[in-house]
């Protein structure tokens, strides 16, 4: 065990060396391939000092403002309609093709039509979020409401309920585990939605800090920007993972 | 669906600068399979975008793979490589771009690059997780029958992981493409984002409308070639 660590930390010290010898070695100009501690210097620099007009923490901000809108949006419309696809045979028969055909257009395929429609702003990057996030969210409301144990839908039929009841009182509590984790997927797939309709249509947010480093050939602003990205990620993978849990442990049995 | 497509767009309830009558669509189909757009022909803008995206695809399932495979048969393998991964994992593909461009430019290179890191991580992972999923007392019975290390794992050790290979091949290959989609979106010379780009500078609904299909119809028929040698090659595992 205690040589597996030992490995464990060599591998670290082996990406950050090869990384820094490279940075130094004066084979890649240090434009292009700044050390770590270069990158975490320029990263706690961006924290102070705005850079493309906001702070970092302030871009974050406005992406997870953008973030929290899409994916919203996406859970609000896609759960409900992902639990009457699975309760409405007919509203199953005429959504299902039409989806299954957008499913195929990558989410970042929209943003022509988002900067079309709904500018840069904020309409724009949250129609490509919502696109993101929408389809996991309809498909794993749908799964959990067709495999809803037959007997409690027969049984509230007997006893009377009408269907808005039976989807609200039955099919939605005993679909609440896959429709989390279809959550979880959904916020995975909308935050690099968003990072992508950043970089190309958006006038603050961390994709577009990014695409300003990029243009100034600021590797070290470009990287703070990838790393800021994958801590927010994790944050919010950590925070789903957590509901999961929680909801996972509540599950009647 | 169709008709209320039609109708909505010929009675101009949906005004035509904001999404076009499926006869403009009609049109500008025709206008970039014969004429051109965007400096090249429509098949040749499919073709360009289906080679660089089978480019970084090969190059992430010849490196991803074996990886994967590899940290997953080997405790110390794991050990060695797994930080560094997962702190690269969480990173989205996209947000390499800016990376790629700064390093190698505008052209092919950089797509090809971010392409290999997005199909490189589900590569990895599901690899690894395959070889994970083989029964403990195959790889015991394959130790204990004393046999030549490649044939353990051309034998074992690939079959056994290969349906969690292709799923992780299947999550490659839509990373790929969504990459790819913004990479040329952001600047590329020809490509199917390259079609997007130039139809919403030149705001041309029906035009980017011919680009998401065809997006969508490459996409769609590089997955189905995939599921076909996927069920040849499970098929032949038996």
């Amino acid at each position: 065990m205690a040589r597996l660590r030992l490995l464990s930390a060599l591998g670290l010290v082996a990406f950050f060396g090869v990384w820094t010898l490279v940075a130094l070695s004066g084979l890649v100009q240090p434009q292009f391939l700044p050390t770590p501690l270069a990158v975490a210097r320029e990263a706690w620099r961006l924290v102070h000092t705005p850079f493309a007009g906001y702070t970092l923490q302030d871009h974050l901000l406005s992406s997870l403002g953008r973030f929290a809108m899409g994916f919203a949006l996406a859970a609000a419309i896609g759960v409900p309609l992902g639990l009457a696809m699975g309760w409405f045979r007919a509203l199953d028969a005429i959504v299902s093709p039409l989806f299954d055909a957008l499913r195929f257009v990558a989410p970042i395929a929209w943003v022509p039509f988002a900067a079309l429609w709904f500018g840069t702003g904020i309409g724009g990057p949250v129609l490509i979020i919502f696109s993101g996030a929408f389809p996991p969210c309809v498909i794993n409301a749908y799964r959990g409401a067709k495999f809803v144990e037959p007997r409690f839908i027969e049984a509230a039929r007997t006893l009377g309920a009408g269907p808005f009841r039976i989807i609200l009182e039955i099919l939605l509590p005993a679909s609440v585990p896959s429709i989390v984790a279809g959550l979880r997927i959904s916020a995975g797939l909308g935050w690099q939605s968003l990072i992508g309709a950043e970089l190309i249509v958006a006038s603050s947010g961390i994709g577009y800090l990014m695409v300003k480093g990029q243009s100034n050939i600021s590797t070290d602003i470009v990287m703070s920007g990838m790393i800021a990205i994958g801590i927010v990620g994790v944050a919010i993978d950590v925070l789903l993972r957590a509901l999961q849990a929680r909801v996972e442990r509540h599950r009647p049995a | 669906m169709l008709a209320a497509w039609w109708l909505l767009s010929t009675y101009q309830i949906i005004s035509p600068a904001r999404f076009p009558a499926p006869r403009e669509v009609w049109e500008a189909l025709g206008q970039i399979a014969v004429g051109g757009y965007a400096d090249a022909r429509l098949h040749a803008h499919i073709l360009h975008s289906c080679k660089l995206v089978l480019m970084g695809f090969a190059v992430a399932v010849a490196t991803g793979v074996p990886l994967g495979l590899a940290m997953g048969w080997s405790r110390r393998v794991e050990a060695f490589a797994n930080p560094a991964f997962l702190l690269v994992r969480p990173i989205p593909p996209l947000a390499w771009i800016p990376l790629a461009i700064v390093w190698l430019g505008l052209g092919d290179a950089a797509k090809v690059l971010v392409i290999w890191f997005a199909a490189f991580v589900p590569s990895v992972i599901n690899s690894y997780a395959g070889v994970r999923s083989i029964e403990p007392h195959m790889l015991e019975a394959a130790r204990m029958l004393g046999i030549p290390r490649w044939m353990f794992v051309r034998e074992v050790l690939v079959p056994g992981a290969a349906p969690l290979i292709f799923t992780g091949l299947r999550l490659s290959l839509q990373a790929c493409w969504t990459t790819l989609v913004a990479g040329e979106l952001i600047g590329a010379a020809a490509g199917l984002g390259h079609v997007l780009q130039q139809s919403a500078l030149d705001i041309f609904p029906a035009m980017i409308l011919v680009g998401m299909a065809g997006v969508a119809l490459a996409g769609g028929v590089m997955t189905w070639a995939l599921g076909r040698v996927e069920r040849r090659a499970i098929a032949w595992r038996g």
